[in-house]
């Protein structure tokens, strides 16, 4: 190959290879770590919810004033929607997954604890789990016959009655692996105070609300407590959703027309309102990547336009002493994959760097190894079709250039 | 010499259009993105009290009880009898609680569905210690606030929705069943971040909702507890009796504290400490003293509001702006040692060196210009895809006049930078030389 005369005339333009050099350096680094970041976004819009996602329908109104019987108004309730054609399971709940506000506790697996040992959420509401479609793992599910209402509940904390409290809990695989990591969790107490919740059923996956760190997301329990918080939960087949949300609404309009909805919606808007910004971001990234690649490319146009035109005569002469145009194509194109090559090596170094630096300040994991081997296709990729053009138009000078004056 | 060079420049700029396109664009894409970034990030990372910030801290301690428990921080909030015993100490300058509550609100006219709205619940010093504009009206007395007087306080953009703009002073809103009285009507105000509701950030994944625009309805504390309204708490420990929440073992009344003077600071930290070492031999609380007592600007910073993707797009923006610059450098390079034969002319002819350098400069000030320009359109339209977005700060992503100028001048700055190596090689062309060769 050509390398060492490549290599002598770059050196004579030191400062435009290295202005090169350092562009696909940069590139390189920033779209290693911004597609980074997207496959880290994408991955969390995926996160699975371990509910029967295309089944369901939620219902949030406000319940207002002074309402004793809201328990009893929740259970009319529940029984109208139970009677609309098609509904198979309902459910009054705290809060569902990718819900906007949560309900936390920290968990201890010892009373004398001084610290929790990890926060959980708290589910509450009967046929929680069977509505949401939950997939158990191992046990059984909560028993309507263990169910206590929130008010009780609280009375009893308030009174020190551990008689009236809840005794069983169903938590998720994620959370009983970090809490008795190897063990069977079933029959093991926790704390969310002085009173033990024995572990009846494991689920395998049930993702909390109000996601703040993704590494505890899993960390879900179901309570045996009942709730009328105003917010319904309907199971139905994919197709009839749209149908039973409109009747489930006329209905509960019908039963308390003063009531006040807050929101409707099939289980795909909950999932697209929760990560919102994550596509925003996702799309925003996406775009800066090509804008990048973009003006790197375009900055080898100019560059190598400006080598071909200076080196017009270098080529007449060449291709008088019998190069042929390939020779010539093929030099444009070795000069570009070298100062490619050093750009990327370059530019690997720097994306560790940049990574390192998102690491301490975003809490990111590292970068793998697998983008370092794609950020160099690609960069090879864009300088080959960038470097084309120049180097066709060198290709096209005739020999009888080398007989001309410059 | 000036017009001279400018001249030179344009003619050389028109000479080679595809060149000087691609510098212009190379320099707009870099300012046009580092520009919607920073503007984003000066939006939401200034003091939203300017002045008076420095005046005005948040009083915290850890009212939360319990058999063992031990707290590294105090709770973001207060419990109301803290809150309450605190405010009407009337130990600091001014002090103001502050919490929020779901209400329910009847419309005007008949036939339209209630709605429930976000409130503000605080007591009469809030107006005056951030000073909140009024357009009609203004707050209600610290009398209002011990009598439950059924007062309220509207927003601009909900005398807007309900009275069409008109000074509604006098009438009557229906709230949560009950009839009150607006007071006052809020002229523009548009506090960034909500300071007075700052809570649960501090290293959150996304804090972008501490952005949303100020509560539409404001009414005294007192009334609200009176009409049992349903307040939003951060976190309980006991017994929570909704209908009660004076007496409710939670977390959710602010308390902001305006202190003037050194020496009032130090008395009300005294205070504070006095006042937890009391609650604590009256039996009250039960663990180790964990009072805290921050400044607004400290507060924010403690809840880290300004969100990290915003920070993570600032960061990108400018490494995007340092590859754009890059590849100016690479052009201006080609651009003028294309020209070193005229170069080498020019310097024949008695051109000195600061000549033809100045006369560089100018080119590449005259591309930063360009490129400006087109940067504040790229600017304009990414602070516009900006308030396409559903992020609770959306409609504060404008083009200030500031930033506008700052855009222009940094493209300059920028591509002078940029111009300044091709422009010392330029002028390194010998003269002589070039005119033997050429």
């Amino acid at each position: 190959m050509e390398i060492l005369p490549i290599l002598s005339t770059l050196r004579r333009h030191k400062i435009t290879a290295a202005l090169l050099i350092l562009e696909i350096a940069l590139t390189c680094a920033i779209v290693c770590n911004a597609v980074f970041l997207i496959t880290q976004r994408i991955d969390r819009m995926n996160m699975p919810s371990g509910v029967a996602e295309k089944e369901l329908v939620r219902i949030r109104f406000a319940s207002i004033g002074a309402n004793d019987d809201k328990y009893a108004r929740d259970q009319e309730d529940l029984q109208l929607l139970r009677q609309i054609p098609g509904v198979t399971q309902v459910a009054s709940v705290n809060q569902v997954p990718f819900g906007n506000s949560s309900n936390n506790s920290g968990v201890k697996i010892d009373p004398d604890q001084k610290k929790s040992t990890i926060n959980a959420t708290n589910y509450y509401g009967v046929n929680l789990a069977e509505t949401l479609g939950t997939q158990l793992v191992a046990g059984r599910n909560l028993r309507p016959d263990e169910y206590v209402d929130m008010k009780t509940i609280m009375a009893a904390l308030q009174t020190k009655n551990d008689k009236a409290m809840p005794k069983t809990v169903v938590i998720t695989q994620a959370m009983a692996n970090r809490l008795w990591p190897g063990q069977n969790p079933l029959g093991k107490p926790i704390y969310l105070d002085q009173t033990p919740l024995y572990v009846v059923g494991v689920v395998k996956e049930l993702v909390r609300p109000s996601i703040w760190d993704d590494s505890i997301a899993k960390y879900s329990m179901i309570l045996p407590a009942r709730v009328a918080e105003g917010q319904y939960l309907i199971r139905t087949s994919p197709q009839d959703r749209d149908r039973v949300l409109k009747t489930a609404l006329e209905k509960l309009k019908a039963a308390d027309p003063h009531r006040v909805i807050l929101s409707k919606q099939v289980w795909e808007d909950v999932r697209t309102r929760f990560f919102e910004d994550d596509r925003a971001m996702t799309g925003l990234l996406a775009g800066v990547c090509v804008a990048l690649l973009v003006v790197t490319a375009l900055g080898i146009v100019g560059l190598g336009s400006f080598w071909v035109a200076q080196r017009r005569r270098q080529i007449g002469v060449r291709r008088a002493l019998g190069a042929t145009r390939g020779n010539i194509l093929r030099y444009f194109q070795t000069e570009n994959f070298l100062l490619a090559t050093i750009g990327i090596v370059l530019g690997m170094a720097l994306a560790y760097g940049i990574n390192l630096f998102l690491m301490v300040h975003y809490e990111l994991p590292r970068l793998p190894g697998s983008y370092f081997p794609i950020g160099a296709i690609a960069l090879w990729a864009v300088g080959q079709i960038a470097v084309l053009g120049p180097a066709m138009r060198a290709a096209a000078v005739p020999p009888v250039v080398a007989t001309r004056a410059a | 010499m000036f017009g001279y060079y400018l001249d030179l420049a344009l003619r050389s700029l028109k000479r080679n259009r595809v060149l000087t396109a691609l510098m212009v664009i190379a320099i707009a894409v870099g300012i046009g993105t580092s520009m919607t970034t920073l503007t984003v990030m000066y939006l939401l990372s200034g003091d939203p009290l300017p002045g008076r910030s420095e005046h005005i801290f948040y009083p915290q301690l850890d009212a939360e009880t319990g058999k063992g428990m031990v707290r590294s921080r105090p709770a973001d909030l207060l419990d109301y009898p803290s809150a309450r015993d605190l405010w009407s100490s009337g130990k600091a300058d001014r002090q103001t609680m502050t919490a929020e509550a779901l209400v329910k609100i009847q419309p005007v006219e008949a036939g339209r569905h209630p709605s429930m709205i976000d409130t503000l619940t605080t007591t009469s010093a809030f107006f005056s210690m951030f000073n909140v504009p009024f357009r009609y009206g203004g707050p209600w007395q610290p009398a209002d606030d011990e009598a439950r007087s059924r007062t309220v306080v509207i927003s601009e953009r909900l005398n807007q929705q309900l009275f069409a703009g008109a000074n509604s002073v006098g009438r009557t809103l229906r709230v949560d069943s009950n009839d009150l009285r607006i007071v006052g009507v809020l002229d523009h105000w548009r506090p960034s971040p909500r300071f007075y509701m700052v809570v649960g950030g501090h290293g959150a994944s996304d804090t972008s909702d501490l952005y949303k625009p100020p509560h539409d309805l404001m009414l005294p504390l007192s009334t609200a507890l009176d009409l049992h309204s349903q307040f939003s708490w951060f976190s309980c420990w006991g017994n929570v009796d909704p209908k009660n929440m004076a007496a409710a073992a939670c977390e959710w009344v602010g308390l902001w504290v305006q202190l003037d003077t050194p020496a009032t600071r130090s008395a009300y930290r005294d205070y504070l400490r006095d006042y937890d070492a009391q609650q604590r031999s009256l039996g009250r609380f039960d663990h180790p003293p964990n009072i805290r007592m921050m400044s607004l600007m400290q507060w924010l910073d403690f809840n880290q509001v300004v969100p990290k993707d915003v920070q993570l797009q600032t960061w990108l923006a400018f490494g995007f702006l340092v590859i754009c610059l890059c590849n100016t450098v690479g052009l201006l390079l080609v651009k003028f040692l294309g020209r070193s034969g005229e170069i080498g002319v020019r310097r024949a002819m008695g051109a000195s060196r600061s000549d033809i350098f100045m006369q560089c400069l100018v080119e590449a000030g005259a591309v930063g210009l360009l490129g400006g320009i087109g940067g504040l359109l790229l600017a304009w339209f990414g602070l516009w895809l900006v308030r396409q977005q559903k992020v609770a700060y959306a409609d504060l992503a404008q083009l200030d006049p500031m930033l506008l100028l700052v855009t222009v001048a940094m493209a300059i700055l920028a591509s002078l930078l940029a111009g300044l190596l091709p422009a010392v090689r330029a002028s390194r062309v010998p003269p002589a030389l070039q005119i033997k060769v050429s």
